[in-house]
């Protein structure tokens, strides 16, 4: 139904009632659940968007500010357009959007599901003129949508070479239980964030009861500053589908997905073409190499701008045409999953990793890496280095070691696992990168001495509060409350007793919610109350303040009664 | 009783249970109030209010959806997490238009209720005020968005007792909102009739009966003659006579 929906969006430049309705009948579903789904994901929309749609990221590395100019408003300027509107001709619609995951590339944008990278001021004109003459796409500079894979340090992972065929053969020689016993015995664990051993799901899907069982990649790769997957999805797809295939042999599963964030819709005809060569090569479809009772296809399904569908339970209801509302857990995916079969849901870097092993044996990862953390993650680190882009390093390398390869000097703070991740300040770089310390799904952002941070936790009180699903009421209400917090605190009416709200406001926000993303939708407030107590307190106000602006708050009855008189305004002093 | 296989620990007292209970159905059961919103006995639970989060070792749980097992060690009546219960009382409030003195709820609302159970004073967090529609299409039936708090009760009560599915919850965030499941999106063009369990069960005043005001005066309505705990275990023990 996603890929439906995408469809209509692309055409009409919205979805209205009547498609909605359309595709319900089609689908043989209510159409409250299709209006449902429309209404939760970011690409969808009910009113028409420009013939141009652009989304800026919004994100501290590949968003619209980044680059120390507001080139969100500059285009706006440019285009006579209000960010959010469409332009009355319908031309141009101008929007933000959560992190796109080009945050090495510099300010970037989606254009009709295109990125656009490296932007600055000049280009941002340029852009405007292509717009104005209505010059289509394939008519404009081809470099301006070149994609780079910077990869500034490979290690076990990233020296290996797409092998899809010598992994199946692999597995394929040695079984399912001898191929299951070297995954549990490698100590893999997810490379998405949680960090649960990979060996161990697999064996937990395959003993659950089920009529059937599904194989998930979660190629959502939401969290802001992470793009390690992109560039597996690109360099590494046939060993990501091995990886797949490997799963569906060991557990029994027939039926694979791999659910692709929106922002990496780009990537879609190129996974597709991998998928073919995979079946023309008789890695994928029915009878694999040969083999009478191995048959495994895998489908592609594009999400719509919601990073709450990367948590897993969510994912699946995305899956299953439903918005994504994380389920009540347990039941976990691997008893009660797709369609409520048993199903493994991991990252694309666990795929990969596990094909890898499978392939190599796993005497060289096992023996890499720390003892709770072996083998070697994968990072995406951007913001204020000299050389932004991947890195894989083993497990337990310190993080003054990453930096100092990165180029990165005089840093101030770090954020390591995106904004749900964990802050770090300087004294803290000697701990290392590994789950029983710092752990990261992959993002690592680094924040030079010119950045304010009060500006870097708005943007990530921001996120949550855009992205909350809404399920549970202090998540949904308590990020918007977090965020006005903050705002109250940088407009300079804060008091001590805001910081006391805050710190209250995110320890409920963390304690009570529903599912990981309330859970760790405050920890970038609590850890920076802790850590960088000045980048709050240092803005108090000494003396009494309102906490919201006098004049302002009249505004909307200036507005209802047509005045803007002397007497309609009020002094703040 | 002594603590068996069978029985969880609510604050100092013994509770028994059957399997596939949770820990809420065990405890209305045995008369332990645990405060909630969103649950309803006889229909399934959602967990999405977060009113009954109790404490298990370090670990929070929404009571109406974690199972109960034995020798669960569980903390309810706390200090803290009836302070954690007002603050999201408080959040609920602000979060709609909820305008008590002139609503045709006050008085029978839960979360009125829950904020005088609780010992709510004030709203506490600024006020959001939403602008949401209402829809009053329907000739008996009055839906005003502008007071519902997403407990998802109507939802679950017309898809799982009326058997009319007439409502899903729709959008992301704060602009998560309660849609009718016509081609119009107005309820008067659903099968939903006043008599419905999906009528009569909004714990606050976001679906009303039309042509019904003030029927009893205020003073006299539920919550001022009883508490919201009370009424929490009447509704559990009307279920189970039912049964
Ligand atoms: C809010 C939220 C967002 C998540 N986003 C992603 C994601 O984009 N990619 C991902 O692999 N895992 C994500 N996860 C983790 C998944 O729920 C799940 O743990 C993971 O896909 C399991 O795969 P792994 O064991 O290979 O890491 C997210 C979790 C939460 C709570
Ligand atoms: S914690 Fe947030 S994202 Fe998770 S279920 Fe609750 S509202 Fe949704
Ligand atoms: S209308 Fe009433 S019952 Fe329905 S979700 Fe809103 S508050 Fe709950």
């Amino acid at each position: 139904m996603l890929h439906r929906l995408h469809a209509i969006q692309r055409d009409c430049l919205h979805i209205s009632r009547e498609s909605i309705q359309q595709v319900a009948q089609e689908f043989d579903l209510p159409i409250a659940q299709v209006a449902a789904v429309v209404a939760f994901h970011s690409f969808f929309h009910t009113r028409p968007r420009g013939r141009f749609d652009i989304l800026f990221s919004n994100c501290t590395s590949c968003g619209y500010l980044s680059g120390g100019q507001d080139l969100l408003q500059l285009l706006c300027l440019q285009l006579q357009v209000t960010p959010g509107e469409t332009r009355a001709d319908g031309l141009v619609s101008i929007d933000e959007t959560s992190c796109i995951g080009m945050c090495d590339q510099g300010p970037s944008l989606l254009i009709n599901g295109l990125p656009i990278t490296h932007l600055n001021d000049n280009k941002v004109v340029q852009l405007a003129q292509l717009i104005a003459l209505e010059t289509p796409l394939p008519d404009w500079p081809a470099n301006w949508f070149d994609i780079h894979h910077t990869v500034h340090r490979r290690d076990w992972l990233l020296s290996g070479s797409p092998v899809p065929r010598e992994i199946m053969l692999k597995a394929l020689d040695i079984g399912r239980d001898n191929t299951l016993a070297i995954l549990l015995q490698s100590g893999l664990r997810g490379r998405g964030g949680a960090g649960f051993a990979t060996g161990r799901k697999w064996q937990l899907c395959r003993e659950a009861p089920g009529d059937t069982r599904y194989v998930v990649c979660n190629a959502d790769e939401g969290e802001p500053g992470t793009f390690k997957d992109r560039m597996l999805l690109t360099t590494y797809a046939e060993n990501l589908f091995a990886g797949m295939a490997l799963c569906a042999f060991v557990i029994g599963a027939t039926q694979g997905f791999v659910y692709l964030r929106a922002e990496y819709h780009y990537l879609l005809e190129s996974l597709q073409e991998t998928l073919q060569s995979c079946r023309r090569h008789g890695l994928l479809g029915n009878r694999i190499l040969g083999h009478s009772d191995f048959d495994f296809d895998i489908t592609l399904i594009v999400g719509a701008g919601a990073y709450i569908c990367g948590e897993e339970s969510a994912l699946i209801e995305s899956l299953e045409g439903k918005p994504g509302i994380p389920r009540i857990r347990p039941p976990f995916p691997v008893t009660h999953g797709y369609l409520g079969q048993p199903t493994v849901v991991n990252n694309v870097e666990t795929f990969i990793a596990a094909a890898h092993i499978v392939h190599s044996g796993n005497e060289t990862f096992r023996t890499t890496g720390t003892a709770s953390s072996t083998g070697t993650k994968i990072l995406s680190i951007s913001g204020d280095c000299a050389l932004p882009g991947i890195y894989e390093y083993p497990f337990g390398v310190r993080i003054r070691q990453i930096l100092d390869d990165c180029g990165a000097q005089n840093v101030q703070a770090m954020q390591i696992g995106g904004p749900a991740g964990t802050l770090l300040n300087p004294a803290e770089f000697g701990r290392t990168l590994a789950f029983d310390d710092v752990s990261s799904g992959g993002s690592l952002l680094i924040f030079g001495p010119q950045r304010d941070l009060l500006t870097i936790h708005r943007n990530f009180a921001r996120f949550f509060a855009h992205e909350s699903c809404g399920f549970c009421t202090p998540c949904r209400v308590g990020t918007q409350l977090i965020q006005k917090e903050l705002d109250t605190i940088a407009e300079g009416r804060g008091s001590a007793y805001t910081i006391v709200e805050l710190q209250q406001l995110a320890r409920l926000v963390q304690q009570q919610s529903h599912c990981g993303l309330g859970h760790t939708a405050a920890n970038h407030v609590l850890e920076g109350l802790h850590k960088f107590p000045l980048t709050f307190s240092s803005r108090l106000q000494p003396q009494f303040t309102a906490r919201f602006d006098l004049d302002q708050a009249l505004a909307s009855a200036r507005h209802i009664t047509h005045r803007d008189d002397s007497a309609a305004h009020l002094s703040n002093d | 009783m002594t603590a068996g296989n069978d029985t969880i620990r609510i604050d100092n007292q013994e509770i028994p249970f059957t399997a596939g209970q949770t820990i809420m159905d065990a405890a209305l059961a045995a008369g332990v109030y645990i405060p909630h919103l969103c649950h309803h006995p006889g229909l399934p639970p959602s967990g999405n209010c977060r009113l009954c989060m109790v404490e298990i070792g370090n670990r929070s749980v929404a009571a109406c959806i974690a199972a109960a097992t034995a020798g669960q060690q569980i903390r309810n009546d706390t200090p803290e997490l009836n302070a954690a219960r007002k603050a999201i009382t408080q959040m609920l409030f602000v979060e709609g238009n909820h305008i008590c003195p002139s609503c045709e709820k006050t008085g029978n609302c839960k979360l009125q209720a829950m904020a005088y159970h609780l010992g709510m004073l004030d709203d506490h967090f600024p006020q959001f005020y939403p602008h949401r529609e209402l829809d009053a299409s329907h000739p008996d039936i009055l839906l005003d968005r502008s007071r519902c708090i997403l407990c998802d009760l109507c939802v679950r009560a017309s898809r799982d007792v009326d058997k009319k599915n007439v409502f899903a919850i729709a959008g992301r965030g704060t602009q998560a909102h309660l849609i009718v499941n016509t081609p119009t999106g107005k309820l008067v063009d659903s099968p939903m009739a006043k008599t419905d369990l999906a009528a009569n069960i909004c714990p606050v005043g976001a679906i009303l009966i039309k042509e019904k005001g003030y029927e009893v005066p205020i003073g006299q309505r539920i919550y001022d003659r009883q508490t919201i705990r009370d009424i929490g275990l009447y509704e559990q023990a009307e279920e189970k006579n039912k049964e």
